[in-house]
C-alpha cells in the first residue's frame, strides 16, 4: 500500500509545484489578480528549458532563461492590463491562448524526450550518487529554500513593498505617488518567472516536455496556496506564509501520488477530484462564516429579547 | 519663504464631462476656475452631486480633462499622471477604507507615504531612524498608534484609519493638503477629534488646504475662505472678513439668492 517510495515521488513533484504555487500566490493574493496564462507559461517554461538542454545548454542555464521566459509572459499579460485597459481575467487569457502556439513555435512538435542529455537533476546525481529521487529531493528543498528567502527579501525592499501596496489598495498607491501599472507589471513577471521555473524543473524531472502538461497548472497551484494557508493560519510573519505555500504544494502532491499510486482513482478523475477539494476548502470558509454569524445572530437575538 | 497672497493653484476653466454623447452625459465640472493663494484654507461646500469630488479628482489627474488647464506653483500639471502628482498633493478621502492599505503594518504605509516623491529601488524597508520618526509623528496624533506600528491597518478604527491617511498625506510635505469630507464617516466625537488634529497639522505647515465638507458648521469655523459650488461651478466664494462673520443663517440665505432655490431641499448640506 503505502510505501516510502510514493511518499518521495510525491514531494520531489510537490517541491516542483512549489515554485509555481508562490508564483501564483504572488498574482492572485498579493497583486489580487487572477492570472490565467499561469498554465500556457508553465508549459513555456518546460518548452524553453527543453529545447536548450536538447540543443546542448547547460541545465541550470536553462532555468534562468525559462525564468526570463516566464518574466516576459508576465510583462504581456501586465501591459495587455495596464496599458489597454484588458480585465484580469481576459487579459490572462488571451496570453494563455497565444502562449499555445508560441510553445509549440518553441518546441516544433507537441512533444520533446531529452532522456538522452543530461538535466540537472542527472548531474547532481552524478555528484552524490545518491539515487536520482534523493537529489530531486535534495535540489528541490535548497531551490526552494533559496527562492523562498529570495522572495522575502524582494517583497520586503522598496520595491517590493510597491508591488504588494498595490494589491492592497491601489487608488491608495496612486495617490502616494507609486506606479501602480509598474507595479502590476513586476509582480507579474516576477509570478509568470517563478511558474516557468516550475515548467522547467517538471520536465528535467521527468526528461520531456509536451504541449499540453500545464492544463489544471492553475488549479493545483490554487489548491497549494490553500492547503498553506489553512496549516499556517496561525503563522505570523511573511516568510512563514511564504513556506506555508510551498509546504502546502508538497502536501497537495503527496496526497495526489498517494491516492494514484493506491488505485483509489484514476489519474483521468484526479482533475475532477482537486477541483471537488478546491471547492470544498472554498465553500467551507464561506459556510464557516454564515454559520458563525447565524448563531451571532441568535445570540443577539436572545440578548434583546430578554 | 514664498510670499503669501501668490497664487499656489490656478483652476482655468476646466471642464469634465462623464459619459459625453449619451443620454446619461454629466458635465460634473463646468468651466470652473478658481485661482487658490498660498496657505489659504478653503473650506468646499454644495450637494450631492454639485461636483465636489470630481474637482479633487481633476486636480490629482483621476482622469483626463476634457478642458481648461490646471498651474501648480506656476508649474502646467494639466498633463501630468496621477503617480507623478502624487508628491505635489496629499489627499484624504470620505472613505476611510481608500486612504491605507489594511494587510499592511503601520509602519510599511507609512514607509510608502514617506517614498512619495523618492524612487523605489531595492533597499530593505525602514530604517531603525526611520521607525523612530514614525513614532514621534505617529505620537502627534495622540492615539497611541506609535505602539501598534507592526500592527496591520486593517485592524483599526476609522478614525484612526483617517488620522493615519492624514499623517500619510502630510509626512512629506505637500504643495497642497486635499480633503474630500475625511470626517463624513465617522461618529462626532471621532470625526471632531481628526478635525482638531487637522487643523494643528494645517497650521503647523501652513499648508494650502481644501477640505471638502458636507457639515455647514465646520465649513464655517474652519480656514480662511469658503467655496460652494453648485452644477459643477463656483457660486459663492467668501473670504476675510465676511467669511469670519458668517453665520449657517446668512450662508444658507446667500445661497437661496446665488442659486435661486431653497437650501432646505438640499439635505447633504443641513446635517
Ligand atoms: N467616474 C464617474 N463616472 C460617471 N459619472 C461621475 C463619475 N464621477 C462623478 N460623476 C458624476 O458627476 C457628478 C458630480 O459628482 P461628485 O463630484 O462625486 O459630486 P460630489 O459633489 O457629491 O462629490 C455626479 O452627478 C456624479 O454622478
Ligand atoms: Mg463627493
Amino acid at each position: 500500500m503505502l510505501s516510502f517510495d510514493t511518499l518521495l515521488t510525491g514531494a520531489c513533484q510537490g517541491l516542483i509545484w512549489a515554485f509555481v504555487a508562490l508564483g501564483v500566490f504572488i498574482s492572485f493574493r498579493l497583486l489580487d489578480f487572477a492570472d490565467l496564462s499561469c498554465e500556457g507559461c508553465f508549459t513555456c517554461g518546460a518548452a524553453v528549458s527543453g529545447v536548450l538542454i536538447a540543443g546542448g545548454v547547460p541545465p541550470a542555464l536553462s532555468v534562468i532563461c525559462a525564468f526570463f521566459a516566464g518574466c516576459i509572459v508576465g510583462i504581456v499579460t501586465g501591459l495587455l492590463h495596464t496599458k489597454l485597459k484588458i480585465p484580469p481575467i481576459l487579459a490572462g487569457i488571451l496570453t494563455m491562448t497565444a502562449l499555445f502556439s508560441v510553445n509549440l513555435m518553441i518546441m516544433q512538435s507537441p512533444n520533446i524526450n531529452i532522456g538522452k542529455h543530461n538535466t540537472l537533476y542527472d548531474q547532481v546525481n552524478g555528484l552524490l550518487e545518491i539515487g536520482r529521487r534523493y537529489s530531486a529531493l535534495i535540489i528541490g528543498v535548497l531551490l526552494v529554500i533559496l527562492v523562498v528567502y529570495a522572495l522575502y527579501w524582494f517583497l520586503g525592499t522598496e520595491l517590493g513593498c510597491t508591488v504588494r501596496a498595490t494589491g492592497d489598495n491601489e487608488k491608495m498607491c496612486r495617490a502616494q505617488g507609486v506606479n501602480t501599472d509598474n507595479a502590476k507589471i513586476l509582480g507579474l513577471a516576477l509570478s509568470n518567472g517563478l511558474v516557468a521555473v516550475g515548467g522547467s524543473m517538471l520536465c528535467q524531472y521527468q526528461s520531456s516536455a509536451n504541449s499540453t502538461m500545464g492544463v489544471g497548472a492553475i488549479v493545483i497551484a490554487l489548491a497549494s496556496i490553500i492547503i498553506g494557508e489553512t496549516i499556517f493560519k496561525r503563522a505570523r510573519g511573511f516568510v512563514l506564509r511564504l513556506f506555508g505555500v510551498a509546504i502546502g504544494a508538497v502536501i497537495y502532491r503527496v496526497i495526489v501520488t498517494v491516492i494514484i499510486d493506491a488505485n483509489i482513482m484514476s489519474p483521468d478523475n484526479l482533475k475532477l477530484l482537486t477541483a471537488l477539494v478546491i471547492t470544498v476548502a472554498l465553500g467551507l470558509s464561506a459556510i464557516l462564516d454564515s454559520a458563525k454569524k447565524a448563531i451571532k445572530h441568535r445570540g443577539s437575538h436572545k440578548k434583546g429579547g430578554a | 519663504m514664498e510670499e503669501k497672497n501668490t497664487p499656489m493653484l490656478e483652476i482655468r476653466g476646466i471642464t469634465k464631462i462623464f459619459h459625453g454623447g449619451t443620454i446619461n452625459e454629466k458635465r460634473a465640472l463646468d468651466n470652473l476656475s478658481l485661482t487658490i493663494n498660498r496657505g489659504d484654507f478653503i473650506t468646499v461646500i454644495g450637494g450631492n452631486g454639485a461636483g465636489k469630488s470630481t474637482l479633487m479628482n481633476a486636480l490629482t489627474g483621476v482622469f483626463p480633462l476634457d478642458e481648461g488647464e490646471i498651474i501648480l506653483d506656476g508649474k502646467d500639471i494639466t498633463f501630468l499622471p496621477e503617480h507623478r502628482r502624487a508628491r505635489y498633493f496629499g489627499r484624504v478621502f470620505q472613505d476611510p477604507m481608500m486612504g491605507t492599505a489594511p494587510n499592511m503594518e503601520i509602519a510599511e504605509n507609512l514607509s510608502l507615504a514617506y517614498r512619495r516623491d523618492k524612487r523605489h529601488g531595492l533597499r530593505w524597508e525602514i530604517s531603525a531612524k526611520e521607525r523612530e520618526l514614525y513614532a514621534k509623528e505617529l505620537a502627534r496624533l495622540g492615539l497611541g498608534l506609535e505602539e501598534r506600528m507592526s500592527s496591520k491597518v486593517g485592524l483599526l478604527s476609522g478614525g484612526q484609519r483617517q488620522a493615519l491617511t492624514l499623517l500619510m498625506a502630510t509626512l512629506v510635505q505637500p504643495k497642497m493638503l486635499l480633503l474630500d469630507e475625511h470626517t463624513a464617516a465617522l461618529d462626532p466625537k471621532t470625526a471632531a477629534k481628526v478635525l482638531e488634529i487637522t487643523e494643528e497639522i494645517v497650521a503647523e505647515a501652513g499648508l494650502t488646504t481644501l477640505m471638502v465638507t458636507h457639515n455647514m458648521r465646520d465649513a464655517i469655523e474652519h480656514g480662511n475662505r469658503l467655496i460652494m459650488l453648485k452644477d459643477g461651478k463656483v457660486i459663492l466664494d467668501i473670504a476675510g472678513e465676511e467669511k469670519k462673520n458668517l453665520t449657517v443663517e446668512t450662508l444658507l440665505a446667500m445661497f437661496s439668492r446665488v442659486s435661486g432655490e431653497e437650501f432646505a431641499s438640499d439635505r447633504a448640506l443641513l446635517s
